[in-house]
């Protein structure tokens, strides 16, 4: 298959998640929604049922979710709801809710109202002490819980085999990802940023093993290419998410490549594997409890400015010659670390924009003429 | 002339007061104070006799002394976005060195009089004195301030203090800070940080302790899904218990005081409980005192719970209160015409014009979800943990349902007022569904407006009269069909 049809795949896949949904169902499997952060998948994976992460939409209109929103809540937690109260998700088998942020949190009992009658809503309360062992002992308490709840949906218990299988599925899916991440800032060429966002947003969508399998694939050409020289400029995307292709053609357009990235929905989401072998709950309590540099989650060491550190060491490294934060709107963990940010960014000698954006962006007129600058100076 | 005020007020004053002072005394003489947040349990700082002020008291107050909109200016301009909370962004600024403080001519060293302000001039018989050159009003001299400008301490130390005009300089420009006791809080030598009311706390405090490399001390309290709190959360917070104690014998070189800690236990279950029983009496009608008064009684119960003055200021309130009871008065300044429950954080810049429109509509506030919010109280140490697990927005839809009815339903109200506060995203995410259930459940109705607690650029007055207004026609609708299916 030529790299180009499986990057047309990756796209349909990324379009058209309703699609992938009914498929799925109509090949009689069950579909459990999963909201942002950190839900461990595995789980879902292990219980014989498909993972299909919730992050907004593109193209969808916050209303029906006004009944329970005030204006001020990011969008992507609207969407969410929005998807869930017009039908878009009524295929679901149940939805995980975790609750790591302040919108989030009431977000949980928004939706497990809203969806009292229609969809079981697994609540997920991570601990920020995550790493002493009573941090650890809380994720399995928690995690414990999720498993008895999906147990429940799918009919039949998860097993540690199960779960030591799920858990080397989704590190082969991850590892698959972060060296689709890597081989896309070397060949900017044939990966632009429109398609470097579709492949990776496939992922919240597609059963892991099937995307682990095509993602090798694609990788595997990737690397077979000759490295060729890039002449636009490469930078470093930070923030929640940024999958939107109208904004990303700006990057394109402007020859600006992605070098690597500091985003929740991409690759925040995989840094870290867990264990393969062991108990394997206490693999999932360990990872999650080595997640880290991340604005939303505590960092023991906070007198120190360890995020925005690995960040510039990101910069640096995927020799990327500035930073595009994109500020998704109401977010105040973003918004919380960015004087940091940009103190290091700057003490480094990094350049950077910070681009406001929501998903209920039409006109991406401002940002064009925002990155079209930065490109200028880079 | 002015308002008579209770012994038991006056005690609350003094308690708050020495705390503040208490602070800046060990400050000066090089001990350590800590930062908290409002519900991290006092009772462990209070047995190392440790000094600890309170952020979000403080920004409370910075906003009621109007300060607020530049302190959060501040904040922005160091790079924190406007959409963070406004307590936060107000303690973030103070963090970093920022101060309101009074203009002054540099050469003369005195303060440049904003013409602004001040109250007007009256005669010996109590009338305005009108300027004969304008027309309009003259105004006290007494009362008229100096323009607020932000400072910044770290700046005023680093100024130079060889010659004798430096030397006063400085001094002035250390001593224009305004005076009142938010704006002159030590700075902090360690940071206690629980996020049981929301994350953003999370972050707040870990900003600060990388802004005064300090250490921070956290017990975070994760979000509940169900009334009960399930024995595995106990199990993890009391966990943190231990490992904040063992955290506070490394800051202060001390050995835990078991017997200052269940000391500091005692006290704060007993102002909890006097709290509780000075809540209840709103549910007197006519009520002895508006809920506006509660909301100044809370700086007791956020910076003094663990301490038996505090304890013994509430009783002198109940005191007050009873004997108010068997009078039949009220610090209420209106015949109490209808009750309601403010939902939330009041504005504190705006806390006139909020109270305007329920004044002038007879209004009274019976009801206020702070009563539950601070009423931790407990026999031990689990069951501690489990009590700091009930903050108001870290409780299910469900407890903060139930919470609000019970007290709305013991307070007899007759409507809801509520404020969504830009700067509280947890409180405010569920309130439209609370709204609907309040209605359902208790047949009242209820008004929401858009506000803030911190940042008065977030408060649309004509908003909230209207909304005001509508509540209080819904009020007299179903008053009036009460009295209908009565006869």
């Amino acid at each position: 298959m030529s790299t180009e049809v499986m990057l047309n795949e990756f796209k349909e896949i990324s379009q058209h998640p309703y699609r992938v949904l009914s498929q799925y169902k109509q090949e009689g499997k069950k579909v459990i929604g999963v909201l942002p952060y950190y839900a461990p998948v595995e789980l879902v994976v292990a219980a014989g049922m498909v993972p299909m992460g919730i992050w907004g939409s593109n193209s969808k209109t916050i209303s029906m979710a006004k009944e329970y929103c005030a204006t001020f809540y990011c969008t992507i937690a609207q969407l969410a709801l929005e998807m869930l109260l017009d039908g878009t998700l009524d295929q679901l088998d149940g939805i995980i809710t975790p609750t790591i942020c302040d919108t989030l949190r009431p977000m949980s009992q928004n939706i497990r109202v809203a969806m009292s009658e229609k969809l079981p809503c697994i609540f997920l309360a991570h601990p920020q002490n995550r790493k002493p062992s009573f941090g650890l002992q809380f994720t399995m308490d928690q995690y414990n819980h999720v498993k008895a709840e999906l147990e429940k949906i799918s009919g039949s218990a998860i097993t540690d085999e199960a779960l030591r299988e799920a858990i080397k599925v989704m590190n082969r899916n991850r590892a698959a990802r972060r060296e689709f991440v890597k081989l896309a800032g070397e060949h900017p060429e044939t990966i632009s940023a429109v398609t470097r966002s579709a492949v990776l947003r496939a992922a919240w969508f597609m059963e892991p093993v099937a995307y682990a399998q095509k993602l090798e694939a694609l990788n595997a050409q990737l690397s077979a290419l000759p490295v060729q020289p890039w002449k636009g400029r490469k930078v470093v995307t930070s923030g929640i998410i940024c999958d939107n292709p109208k904004l990303l053609q700006i990057f394109d357009d402007n020859k600006i490549a992605i070098a690597a990235d500091d985003v929740a929905h991409e690759s925040r989401a995989i840094r870290v594997d867990a264990a393969e072998t062991g108990d394997p709950m206490m693999a999932l309590a360990q990872q999650f409890a080595d997640q880290d540099y991340d604005v939303l989650l505590y960092d023991e060491h906070s007198n120190q400015n360890r995020r925005a550190d690995y960040v510039v060491d990101l910069v640096k490294k995927s020799g990327a010659q500035g930073l595009v934060l994109f500020m998704q709107q109401f977010c105040d963990p973003e918004e919380m670390e960015y004087p940091y940010l940009k103190k290091a960014l700057d003490d480094a000698g990094i350049p950077h924009i910070k681009l406001g954006i929501d998903q209920q962006m039409r006109d991406f007129g401002q940002a064009s003429t925002a990155i079209q600058a930065f490109a200028d100076v880079l | 002339m002015a308002k008579e005020v209770s012994p038991g007020v006056k005690a609350l004053r003094k308690v708050v007061e020495d705390v503040y002072a208490d602070a800046r005394k060990a400050h000066a003489e090089g001990k350590l104070v800590g930062w908290s947040s409002s519900k991290f349990p006092c009772e462990l700082a209070e047995a190392f006799d440790l000094n600890v002020m309170y952020p979000e008291n403080q920004a409370a107050g910075i906003a009621a002394n109007r300060d607020g909109e530049i302190m959060c200016k501040a904040a922005e301009d160091l790079g924190f976005d406007n959409d963070i909370c406004g307590y936060a962004r107000i303690s973030l600024a103070y963090a970093a060195g920022k101060r309101a403080s009074r203009k002054f001519d540099p050469e003369t060293l005195e303060f440049i009089i904003d013409p602004s302000t001040g109250k007007p001039l009256k005669d010996e018989n109590g009338n305005v004195v009108i300027d004969p050159e304008t027309g309009k009003p003259k105004k006290d001299p007494k009362t008229m301030q100096p323009y607020t400008v932000l400072d910044d301490i770290y700046e005023i130390e680093a100024l130079p203090e060889t010659t004798e005009k430096e030397i006063a300089y400085k001094n002035f420009r250390r001593e224009a800070i305004k005076p009142y006791r938010q704006m002159r809080m030590p700075q902090p030598d360690f940071v206690l940080c629980c996020n049981n009311i929301c994350n953003c706390m999370t972050k707040w405090y870990e900003n600060i302790a990388r802004m005064r490399n300090i250490p921070l001390i956290m017990i975070d309290i994760p979000y509940n899904n169900t009334v009960d709190v399930h024995d595995t959360n106990v199990a993890y917070g009391r966990a943190q218990f231990d490992a904040a104690i063992h955290q506070l014998e490394q800051i202060t070189g001390k050995k835990f005081d078991e017997k200052k800690f269940e000391h500091a236990c005692e006290n704060a279950n007993r102002t909890a409980k006097a709290w509780l029983r000075v809540c209840d009496y709103l549910q007197y009608k006519p009520a002895p005192y508006s809920g506006f008064d509660l909301f100044n009684h809370m700086a007791d119960v956020v910076t003094a719970r663990g301490k038996v003055e505090a304890a013994e200021a509430f009783e002198l309130l109940e005191q007050d209160l009873a004997e108010a009871v068997k009078n039949g008065t009220s610090t209420t300044p209106f015949p109490e015409k209808f009750r309601v429950m403010f939902e939330g954080i009041p504005c504190w810049p705006k806390l006139p014009n909020l109270f305007k429109p329920l004044k002038a509509n007879g209004v009274n506030v019976t009801a206020v979800v702070y009563a539950p919010a601070f009423g931790f109280v407990y026999n031990n140490m689990d069951e501690m943990a489990r009590a700091y697990y009930k903050a108001p927005n870290s409780v299910c839809i469900e407890q903060g349902v139930d919470w609000r009815e019970g007290i709305c339903r013991d307070n007899k109200v007759d409507g809801v007022l509520v404020h969504y506060n830009r700067s509280c995203k947890p409180w405010s995410g569920y309130m439209a569904e609370m709204q609907r259930r309040f209605t359902k459940d208790l047949g009242v109705p209820c008004a929401g407006f858009d506000g803030d607690q911190a940042d008065p650029r977030n408060f649309n007055e004509a908003q909230y009269m209207t909304r005001v207004q509508g509540l209080v026609e819904a009020m007299e609708a179903n008053m009036a069909n009460k009295e209908a299916e009565g006869k």
